[in-house]
């Protein structure tokens, strides 16, 4: 579904990726693991469009995608998170999820303007894919609160929803589990595995919880300083002396 | 503390000297060609002196003071009360927006004639802050040069009207669409510019345009400006006293009633009144549709908008050709309005009056906006005597709007949406 070939990226004098492949299967959770400033961001950003790769290519479903803008490619179906939750803060929580499924604007000008039966059908339905997905995160009864005055869980689980609202086949979480609680971590857990099973959605993860991506991914991928470590099950992964190495240091 | 408190006080009094002595203490005199300093009279020292005992006075005991109007009870008798339930506050809001607006319909027959012009411009002002509003307070993007797109509008109507004789009419429309094409063309160059750039970049386009005015002299007059601007006409009916077009009609032989210079001012108002509730009801649903929440999500974040496929360049350039076309609005009834425009009508300041009233009203809030508006063109007005402080006034009035309510008069709220559980 998605392959990433020889993927590198370099910012002047520093070559922040070097040579990354992956490749994500339908229906599967790939997680990408390094330590802190390996490039999993930035293969991400590559990824998601919002850096032009300076070399290799992204395939998904078939098509290079490497170079297009950010937008075209979450049209595409691939859409991500972001490290930093990045919601519409002053927004209520059923508008960020009403945005994220308005990609046609002009289509809809007129006859939004005129309050078509058409226009008010796609309207109801946008409304009642929010309210599903606000169902299932849990965030119904906050659905008019701005969305600044969540607490981070609910943010992070808010982030989510608004990028199932807009039906992907692939999602990219970038450290989803970051500043959650071990019982939200546990829910976050759950909540990514349902998407897989039940949705049908492939899942990128980059996650320093190692719990977290031992238990759900299908399989990892180790970047260390740039460049590609290892590949693997989980398990296979977590008996490479590389990755053991990269994580502890030398002994 | 008290030191502290003292030597701030000392500072904020010596601050007030030396801005007051040199405005109102040192008068400049003609005499024959040459220009003398003069001191002004003994009662200007003692009040400017006044002035800073009273300054030091207040900043030694500013807490205590600060403190006790704290303690004041709340002004608003409503502000303890329960908040209403959402659905009933939306209806009795739309009724009293109603009985506001029938009230303005009729109200122009009972008072003078002044009133009425001046209620004309507030409409213009209403009109260009309801658009300014959509760039600046709904898609967050800084317009200093909002006025360039005022001036296509007006100028639209006048040029056209003095070389092809066009009507009102006609030229209200391809005013609107004209200005909302140079919001367009400003656009695309200025995509990638947010903040402080962008302002700067809006900024000098406005004075392009402005210069553009005033320096092509043969085709706009150059600062002489165009005179002759046609009034609107009612179904082909003149205002005037003697029909100037061929084949048209005047409106007091037409209805058999004496000829009386109120009808045109009463006429400009109703339609401005008319476009203006237009433009207020166009904008408040494109906030309530797609594009209204893109345009917010752009301001909220940018990145995040475009992560879930929102094109940058279609938001940008609705919100830029949307607030364009209202102004265009705008421009054409002013120009009907003077009879005569120039490239004065469209200095900077006015692009900052408009921002002025949009950050004064709540930035996105319609009726904040609307309120900012009638209350910024009224209060110069009545304040005529003090012609001179103008500026002085609508300075401290901005300080003090920051100070106690950063928010503005009516901060935007956001729309209630009722969501039905989905199994």
């Amino acid at each position: 579904m998605l392959e990433v070939q020889k993927l590198s990226m370099r910012f002047g004098g520093l070559l922040a990726v070097d040579q990354v492949s992956l490749d994500v299967q339908e229906r599967e959770i790939v997680s990408i693991i390094g330590p802190n400033g390996a490039g999993k961001t930035t293969v991400f950003n590559c990824m998601s469009g919002f850096y032009k790769p300076t070399g290799g290519k992204i395939l998904f479903e078939g098509r290079e995608v490497q170079g297009k803008p950010d937008y075209k490619i979450s049209r595409m179906g691939m859409v991500r998170t972001f490290q930093h939750v990045r919601l519409f803060t002053q927004m209520t929580v059923v508008e960020n999820l009403l945005v994220a499924q308005h990609r046609h604007l002009n289509t809809n000008m007129i006859s939004g303007l005129l309050g078509t039966p058409n226009y008010r059908q796609r309207e109801q339905k946008a409304l009642d894919r929010a309210a599903y997905w606000l169902e299932r995160v849990g965030l119904l009864e906050l659905a008019n609160r701005d969305a600044g005055n969540l607490a981070y869980g609910q943010q992070r689980r808010l982030e989510i929803a608004r990028c199932m609202v807009t039906e992907p086949k692939l999602l990219m979480l970038d450290e989803p589990a970051a500043g959650l609680n071990p019982a939200e971590t546990k829910e976050l857990n759950q909540l990514i595995i349902s998407l897989k099973e039940d949705y049908n959605v492939s899942v990128v993860l980059i996650e320093h919880d190692m719990s977290l991506v031992m238990d759900i991914s299908d399989r990892i991928n180790v970047i260390n300083q740039g460049k590609p470590l290892a590949s693997g099950t989980p398990e296979e992964i977590r008996r490479n002396d590389d990755v053991i190495k990269a994580y502890l240091g030398e002994a | 503390m008290a030191a502290n408190n003292l030597r701030h006080a000392l500072f904020c009094a010596i601050v007030t000297l030396i801005i007051s002595f040199p405005i109102l203490g040192l008068n400049l005199e003609a005499k024959g060609i040459n220009i003398t300093l003069t001191g002004a009279k003994t009662s200007t020292y003692v009040a400017i002196v006044l002035a800073a005992v009273v300054v030091f006075v207040f900043q030694i005991f500013r807490d205590s003071f600060m403190g006790v109007l704290g303690k004041l009870p709340n002004l608003n008798p409503l502000a303890g009360r329960e908040p209403m339930e959402q659905s009933k506050r939306v209806k009795l809001e739309s009724w009293i927006l109603t009985g506001i607006v029938i009230f303005a319909l009729f109200w122009p027959f009972l008072v003078s004639r002044g009133s009425v012009d001046l209620a004309t411009l507030v409409l213009i002002y209403i009109m260009l802050a309801l658009g300014l509003n959509v760039v600046v307070g709904l898609a967050g993007l800084l317009d200093l040069g909002y006025v360039a797109f005022y001036a296509v509008g007006a100028y639209t109507f006048a040029l056209l009207s003095q070389y092809t004789g066009i009507s009102f009419w006609m030229a209200l429309p391809i005013g609107a669409l004209l200005a909302g094409l140079t919001g367009m063309i400003l656009g695309f160059p200025v995509l990638r510019l947010r903040g402080d750039y962008l302002a700067i970049v809006t900024l000098g386009f406005g004075e392009i345009i402005r210069i553009l005015l005033n320096n092509w002299t043969t085709l706009t007059g150059g600062p002489n400006g165009i005179g002759g601007i046609p009034d609107p006409t009612l179904f082909g009916m003149e205002f005037g006293r003697r029909v100037k077009e061929e084949g048209n009609t005047s409106f007091h032989e037409t209805f058999g009633i004496a000829y009386a210079s109120e009808h045109k001012i009463i006429f400009l108002y109703l339609i401005a009144l008319v476009l203006a509730v237009i433009t207020a009801l166009i904008i408040r649903r494109f906030m309530r549709m797609p594009v209204g929440r893109a345009w917010e999500a752009l301001r909220e974040d940018e990145i995040a908008a475009r992560s879930l496929g929102l094109s940058r360049t279609a938001v940008k350039l609705s919100a830029f050709t949307i607030g364009a076309f209202f102004a265009g609005f705008a421009g054409t009834v002013f120009a009907s309005k003077q009879g005569f425009i120039s490239p004065e009508s469209f200095v900077f300041l006015e692009s900052a009056i408009i921002l002025a009233i949009v950050v004064l009203g709540g930035m996105g809030s319609q009726l904040g906006v609307i309120l900012a508006a009638i209350a910024v063109t009224i209060l110069p007005e009545l304040a005529r005597e003090f012609s001179e402080y103008r500026m002085l006034i609508f300075g401290a009035a901005m300080v003090l709007m920051m100070v106690w309510r950063p928010q503005g008069l009516l901060p935007m709220r956001r729309i209630h949406i009722k969501l039905n559980r989905q199994e």
